[in-house]
């Protein structure tokens, strides 16, 4: 016991590091609030986690993948893929090329969106499995492949008036990205819903913990009897599905569609996830980390817009805020590395 | 033989945390001569020759060179000292050329700018010339066979000028044509001076090239001396002891029906013969078999064929008679087979996640219904392993990075005994944990086969084979070339586990 010098201290600074991401976030709500009058007001907070539900999606998609040790980059990409998609089947249905079209009700609709996104993320998983290709480069070429089939689907094109119809069972599409319930927007809603399935999954389920496991030692893990491949194949495949939900929300919401739609979105959940404490070395992660670090990125931009401060310097502030996390994160596995090694130290004597 | 000392260690102790690796060891270098070093595994060569290379400090002690006491802080000061060593694992780049390879580090620039390829391909040529060996200096590393690269080690070691050349377990990897061209290399750099230290297991080969013999027991030197007159009873005695360190049983051996076959095991080498040769063996209910072989005799290979790692094996295999058909890790898991590898940190445990999670990590479904896990049943069991095991743990919770190398080999025990297996391979299962920590390893063992269990363990290390096994199995180059009862002495264990190199050639 002679090297904890003052074992309390340090399990305080233990305890304030691995609830940085929550501190931050108490930080910036109390700075925004007394800086910006209108901003701790029940409207602003709707508009807030409307903009941080959309990024949270895609971020709780990319955190399994980061636990892994892979990366996912097509995830915009996607987002702009399924959102031309949606589109296309509100408005023009499929030709057949029989002479008649198949027009789908809003779920049909939803549910062949999510299974195109799940099927890039498959595309994704297959070629990291099976052809060994590197996770950064695999879903860089699914990046372009994905976003080029989206601006192929409308020639450039925006998808205009998806408001849908009663005759085709599409007149609720709309209400995806617009409607309440409860009180809070639907998006909200799904946010929280995939959140708290994601968590279930990475705590709770054999999965979950083979997550873990391929991050931490790959090999290990294999030889431990994980299935690393199916492991790999699902979190790129689940990444795929947010991703598909984060265009129907999108399509729906601005009920046009747009091939541009998720352009770099890959990047503010990567940074949503970081935040959040994932080791982009894999192995650490936690999906309330990620939902908590997207919050205050989210609501860093939303209050320094209300502030007036210039967007150029909101970049600035972003990437300061990014960098500051992993610096802390170094610093927290170090301190928390050397308490266990010590509290081990003293049992093993 | 000069005999000349060129270099002199004077009571050297180097202490790792938990272990004393050297206790004061007195060790003389001869110029122009080889000094061979032997000793089991853990006993404390390599320590030793990290020292004289400047890769380790010593914890006590000098090292003199010409009378005079140096200090090596890193391994560039022992480079500049004019000691080179080659390690048994190379440190060679495949992407670089054979040129590149051997100036890594210290290229010659012309005014300090770019590299003079010229001067750097003309002294690799000349390097090449003196090693016999026709190698072009822009051949890639990637394209040359193994015994090809480890020339390139000892020629980058000569190209900085190394009047001492450490050699560690060189020939492990090489044919026997290798072999010859090395030993040659050897007297050929012997008669200009270099003192060389070589290092190997391979007892017949030490008899063949040493000058000068070095015993190490345990951190201590247990025999110095000339080569002439020695012989290999006298240098096992010296390695081992009078008397081997023993693990009795503690009831009368029970053995049971045939639990585990494997029947004409293969693996095919890159670059044509077998890795694994037609290995046959069985193992009974309750019965601990060694498998003895050195360095490169295909012992983690047979383990890793019998555990779904090898595509390419051939050859079939049984458990308690029945054939085993699955094809990957977690169906044999489920069959009974367990499997403790030889390298902890990379295969055997995933070091950033809690004990808990990793004594679990293949048993998870036993917690499992439909996809739930219950953490709480899963938390009971693993805290029951670490009574049973007695792992000496703060809380389960702690990542099992923070344990001791003892500690965390219990933990990879108690994950395959998990999974409740009828065979339980195990590879090098005292490696890298300290005395202490082993006995309590074997005595484990021993309980096990008590209960039943069937023991597979493979070892380089005679002591350890000779003291726990009920039978012991000998591999060399991919073959089974012994198979003694327990109480066989050593040097017959040693003589089938080094067949003479004239053997190999009419094979």
């Amino acid at each position: 016991m002679t090297a904890l010098v003052a074992p309390t201290q340090q399990n305080w600074l233990l305890l304030v590091l691995r609830l940085r991401t929550f501190v931050a976030l108490i930080l910036v709500l109390a700075y925004f609030s007394v800086m910006a009058p209108n901003f701790l007001t029940a409207a602003n907070a709707v508009i807030v986690s409307k903009h941080v539900a959309l990024n949270a999606l895609l971020a709780i998609g990319m955190t399994f993948v980061i636990i892994t040790g892979g990366i996912d980059l097509s995830v915009g990409s996607i987002v702009g893929l399924c959102a031309m998609v949606a589109g296309w089947l509100v408005l023009n249905g499929v030709d057949t090329g029989l002479g008649y079209t198949v027009w789908f009700n809003t779920i049909e609709i939803v549910g062949i969106t999510l299974a195109v996104g799940i099927g890039v993320g498959l595309i994704n998983g297959l070629l990291i499995t099976r052809l060994n290709v590197a996770p950064f480069i695999a879903t860089l070429g699914t990046l372009y492949i994905a976003r080029g089939a989206a601006l192929l689907s409308s020639g450039g094109r925006t998808f205009p008036n998806l408001g849908g119809s009663e005759e085709m069972g599409t007149a609720s599409f709309p209400l995806i990205g617009t409607g309440t319930l409860f009180g809070l927007p639907v998006m909200v809603w799904l946010m929280i819903a995939v959140a708290l399935g994601a968590h279930y999954i990475s705590r709770r389920t054999p999965l979950g913990r083979h997550i873990y496991a391929v991050g931490g030692n790959e090999r290990g893990a294999a030889l431990s009897g994980v299935k690393v491949n199916r492991v790999k194949l699902f979190v790129y495949a689940f990444s795929g599905f947010c991703a598909a939900l984060v265009g129907i929300i999108i399509a729906s919401q601005l009920q046009a569609a747009h091939p541009a739609t998720g352009e770099t979105f890959e990047l503010n959940a990567i940074a949503a996830a970081v935040l959040g404490g994932t080791s982009m070395s894999g192995g650490r992660g936690r999906i309330f980390g990620t939902i908590i670090g997207a919050f205050v990125i989210g609501i860093l931009s939303d209050g320094l817009i209300m502030m007036g401060v210039s967007s150029f310097w909101q970049t600035v502030i972003k990437g300061v805020v990014i960098v500051l996390a992993v610096v802390i994160d170094q610093a927290q596995s170090r301190l928390q590395a050397s308490v266990a090694l010590a509290q081990e130290a003293a049992a093993s004597r | 033989m000069t005999g000349e000392i060129g270099l002199s260690i004077r009571g050297g102790v180097k202490v790792y945390p938990g272990t004393r690796a050297l206790r004061g060891v007195d060790f003389d270098l001869r110029m122009g001569a080889v000094n061979v070093l032997v000793g089991e595994n853990g006993a404390g060569k390599s320590t030793l020759m990290k020292v004289i290379a400047g890769v380790e400090t010593l914890t006590e002690g000098r090292i003199e060179m010409a009378g005079r006491e140096v200090q090596f802080r890193t391994k560039a000061d022992a480079v500049k000292a004019g000691i080179g060593i080659v390690f048994q694992e190379l440190n060679l780049f495949p992407n670089l050329t054979v040129a590149e390879n051997i100036f890594i580090g210290h290229e010659p620039v012309r005014g300090g700018i770019d590299i003079d390829t010229a001067s750097q391909a003309r002294v690799t040529r000349a390097l090449m010339a003196r090693l016999e060996q026709d190698i072009a200096p822009d051949t890639p590393l990637d394209h040359l066979r193994v015994g090809q690269q480890q020339i390139v080690e000892i020629a980058k070691a000569l190209s900085q000028d190394a009047r001492i050349l450490i050699l560690d377990e060189p020939t492990s990897a090489l044919s026997t044509a290798e072999v010859e061209v090395l030993f040659r290399v050897i007297a050929e750099l012997k008669s200009q001076g270099v003192g060389i230290v070589y290092i190997s297991h391979r007892l017949d080969e030490l008899m063949r090239v040493g000058d000068w013999i070095t015993v190490l027991r345990d951190g201590e030197i247990t025999g110095s001396r000339p080569m002439a007159g020695v012989d290999i009873p006298w240098i096992v005695r010296a390695m081992i002891g009078e008397k081997t360190r023993e693990f009795p049983r503690t009831h009368a051996a029970v053995f049971g029906d045939e639990v585990f076959r494997a029947q004409d095991i293969t693996l095919p080498r890159a670059g044509g013969g077998y890795a694994v040769d037609h290995v046959s063996l069985s193992v009974r209910k309750g019965e601990i078999v060694g498998l003895y072989g050195l360095m490169g005799a295909g012992r983690t290979e047979f383990l890793e064929c019998v555990m779904a790692q090898h595509p390419a094996s051939g050859g079939r295999m049984f458990v308690e008679g029945e054939p085993l058909t699955e094809r990957d890790v977690a169906g044999r898991i489920a069959r009974g087979i367990a499997l403790i590898p030889e390298d902890r940190k990379r295969d055997g445990l995933v070091q950033i996640m809690a004990i808990r999670e990793n004594l679990t990590l293949s048993s998870l479904g036993l917690f499992t219904r439909l996809m739930h896990l219950d953490l709480r049943a899963e938390a009971a069991k693993a805290l029951d392993f670490v009574k049973r095991l007695t792992i000496k743990i703060a809380s389960p919770e702690n990542p099992v990075s923070s344990l001791s190398g003892g500690n965390q080999q219990k933990v990879v025990i108690g994950k395959a005994l998990m999974t409740s297996p009828k065979i339980l391979l195990m590879d090098e299962p005292s490696r890298g944990i300290d005395i202490g920590a082993k006995a309590e390893v074997f005595r484990t063992m021993r309980e096990l086969a008590t209960q039943g269990l069937g023991i597979l363990f493979v070892t380089s290390d005679l002591d350890e084979v000779l003291a726990l096994s009920d039978r012991i199995l000998v591999l060399a180059n991919g073959r089974i070339t012994g198979e003694f009862p327990t109480g066989t002495d050593a040097a017959t264990v040693i003589a089938a586990a080094t067949p003479s190199y004239k053997k190999d050639e009419a094979a």
